[in-house]
């Protein structure tokens, strides 16, 4: 099974794949782990006027990615060279590649030219390109072609490349996945379905809101057969794919009260107390702002994990952490550090915390919230050792600001520049 | 010194501020929802729409141009991270 393919394979008419196989790779961008190793898929269309090639594969590779090129076409029948997504798993041949084909005129999207720029630097001089955006339609070696504009998945410089006489995707990082396998075709492979959905998790779940998108643009087109850019070919049910990626991008903690109430989380740390009273404090003068549903949690009874998809799923957050050796403890930092394979992007922070000299860990936190674009609307709260009665009602204070501040509620402010 | 007025209408915040003063140094502190990647006119992150006073704006700089070119920004779009408040009026801004 992970025999290394010797030929070509003809996935569609004039259509071949030419990629390489990974089979012992076990871990992808440092990030994602890889049981059963990865393809970099790359495409050579054939049309009546030369040849077009789709991507490339990571630079080890380019000798068996050119070996499977030149046994279905000569370099000086390639026209177009179309780059749907410019990481260099999938661009390692293109500067040999151009060197080599003397009449290739380069595909990418707009966002991609200066990622394209750092990778030909001054060659790219002796080369034509065109950048391209969604709904763009051109003949390419006499095949029509169109482009859909799928930033963030993986990079903003992504896109598919849809070759409409065959309904095939050319769907870059967009539906693929790690999975190594040499019978390519998702119908003939082992079962990939957890390494699918994996990819998913990792690579697009950061990026749902352009998922979804790119989603609405590519349903319409109703595709055939998709060729991503890793792992099987999708020529078995493609649409169920396309479908599944809408359904990934629900939450995995579907929030109840969406709609109704806005969700604020409550999370902290306490060795001796001091922070644990505060946070019952900030959890009591939030929950007396109407229309949020206030939670509060002990990060010492928990596990990362669900902590992140409850998080994925809530409007605003506060944490609770001591100083302790001038930092935030690290089951805080813990939660803060996984928060990458989701997205914050917009929702509200908050930070609190008892201390003793220093005092640091309030502002690491909110310096992380900021970070990780969130807005962080009030200074966050840091009360020296243990929180008189004036001081916990400091703390219900600023849960009341937060929340207030999460419905719409905040009184409109007029402040000067030197007071903040 | 000259003063200028700056809206974040996403939380109800009016600064005054110094003229000169980048929209960065404002809605980082009063925790507005812009938010930013390179902070130095790259990424194209912090692109907000001005509602109101884009007069009271310095002009984009060669480099905002480019980054607001390549993210197809609309004409009432500009780069936190680039625009400066002029003074003697009132700027209005949200997210993009
Ligand atoms: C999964 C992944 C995500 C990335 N995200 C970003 C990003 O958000 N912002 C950025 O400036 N660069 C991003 N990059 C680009 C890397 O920082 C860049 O490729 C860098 O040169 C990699 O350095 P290294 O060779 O030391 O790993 C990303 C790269 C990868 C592989
Ligand atoms: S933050 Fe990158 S352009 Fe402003
Ligand atoms: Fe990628
Ligand atoms: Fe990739």
């Amino acid at each position: 099974m992970l025999a290394k393919l010797p030929e070509p394979v003809e996935i569609a008419g004039g259509v071949h794949w030419i990629g390489a196989l990974d089979p012992d790779l076990r871990t992808f961008d440092l990030i994602l782990k890889t049981a059963n190793g990865t393809t970099y898929n790359a495409y050579a269309v054939r049309g009546p006027e030369g040849v077009v090639v789709v991507d490339t594969v990571k630079e080890e590779f380019s000798e068996e990615f050119f070996t499977r090129l030149e046994q279905v076409a000569d370099y000086d029948e390639i026209r177009a060279v179309i780059l749907n997504h410019l990481e260099p798993d999938h661009t390692g041949a293109v500067p040999e590649l151009m060197r080599r084909a003397p009449h290739a005129h380069i595909f990418c999207s707009v966002r991609a030219l200066k990622v394209l720029t750092a990778l030909l630097k001054d060659e790219l001089d002796n080369y034509g390109y065109t950048l391209t955006d969604t709904g763009d339609r051109c003949s390419l070696s006499g095949r029509p072609i169109s482009f859909v504009n799928t930033p963030y998945l993986h990079w903003p410089d992504t896109q598919c490349t849809f070759l409409e006489d065959e309904k095939l995707l050319f769907s870059g990082d967009v539906f693929g996945c790690h999975f190594c396998d040499d019978r390519l075709y998702n119908d003939r492979v082992g079962d990939f379905r957890f390494s699918f959905e994996y990819y998913f998790k990792h690579i697009m779940r950061p990026f749902k809101r352009w998922v979804l998108q790119a989603v609405d643009k590519i349903e319409p087109l109703a595709p055939e057969l998709i060729a991503p850019a890793h792992g099987p070919i999708l020529r078995d049910n493609p649409l169920s794919y396309v479908r599944s990626y809408r359904t990934l991008s629900n939450s995995y903690l579907p929030n109840e009260v969406e709609g109704r109430e806005k969700s604020l989380l409550v999370f902290y740390m306490s060795a001796y107390g001091a922070t644990a009273d505060m946070a019952k404090a900030v959890h009591d003068g939030a929950s007396s702002v109407e229309g949020v549903r206030v939670s509060l949690y002990d990060l010492q009874g928990g596990e990362t994990e669900p902590f992140v998809d409850l998080i994925e799923s809530a409007d605003g957050l506060v944490f609770g952490s001591p100083t302790v050796n001038g930092d935030a403890v690290k089951p805080v930092w813990d939660v803060l550090a996984s928060l990458i394979s989701i997205e914050t992007r917009g929702k509200l922070g908050g930070a609190f915390g008892s201390y003793g000299w220093s005092g640091e860990a309030v502002p690491m936190i909110e310096d992380r919230l900021r970070g990780l674009k969130m807005r962080v609307p009030a200074k966050g709260l840091r009360i020296k050792f243990h929180p008189t009665d004036k001081e916990l009602d400091d703390c219900r204070d600023y849960g009341r600001t937060l929340a207030e501040s999460l419905v719409g509620k905040a009184k409109p402010k007029v402040v000067d520049f030197a007071d903040l | 010194m000259a003063k200028g007025k700056l809206s974040f209408t996403d939380i109800d915040v009016t600064v005054t501020v110094p003229a000169g003063t980048r929209v960065i140094e404002v809605s980082e502190k009063v925790g507005a929802g812009i938010i930013y990647g390179c902070r130095e006119g790259d990424c194209g992150t912090c692109l907000m729409k001005v509602e109101g006073g884009m007069e009271y704006l310095s002009e984009p700089t060669a480099l905002e141009d480019k980054v607001l070119k390549e993210n197809m920004a609309g004409k009432d779009m500009r780069c936190a991270c680039q625009a400066q408040v002029l003074g003697d009026g009132e700027v209005k801004v949200h997210p993009a």
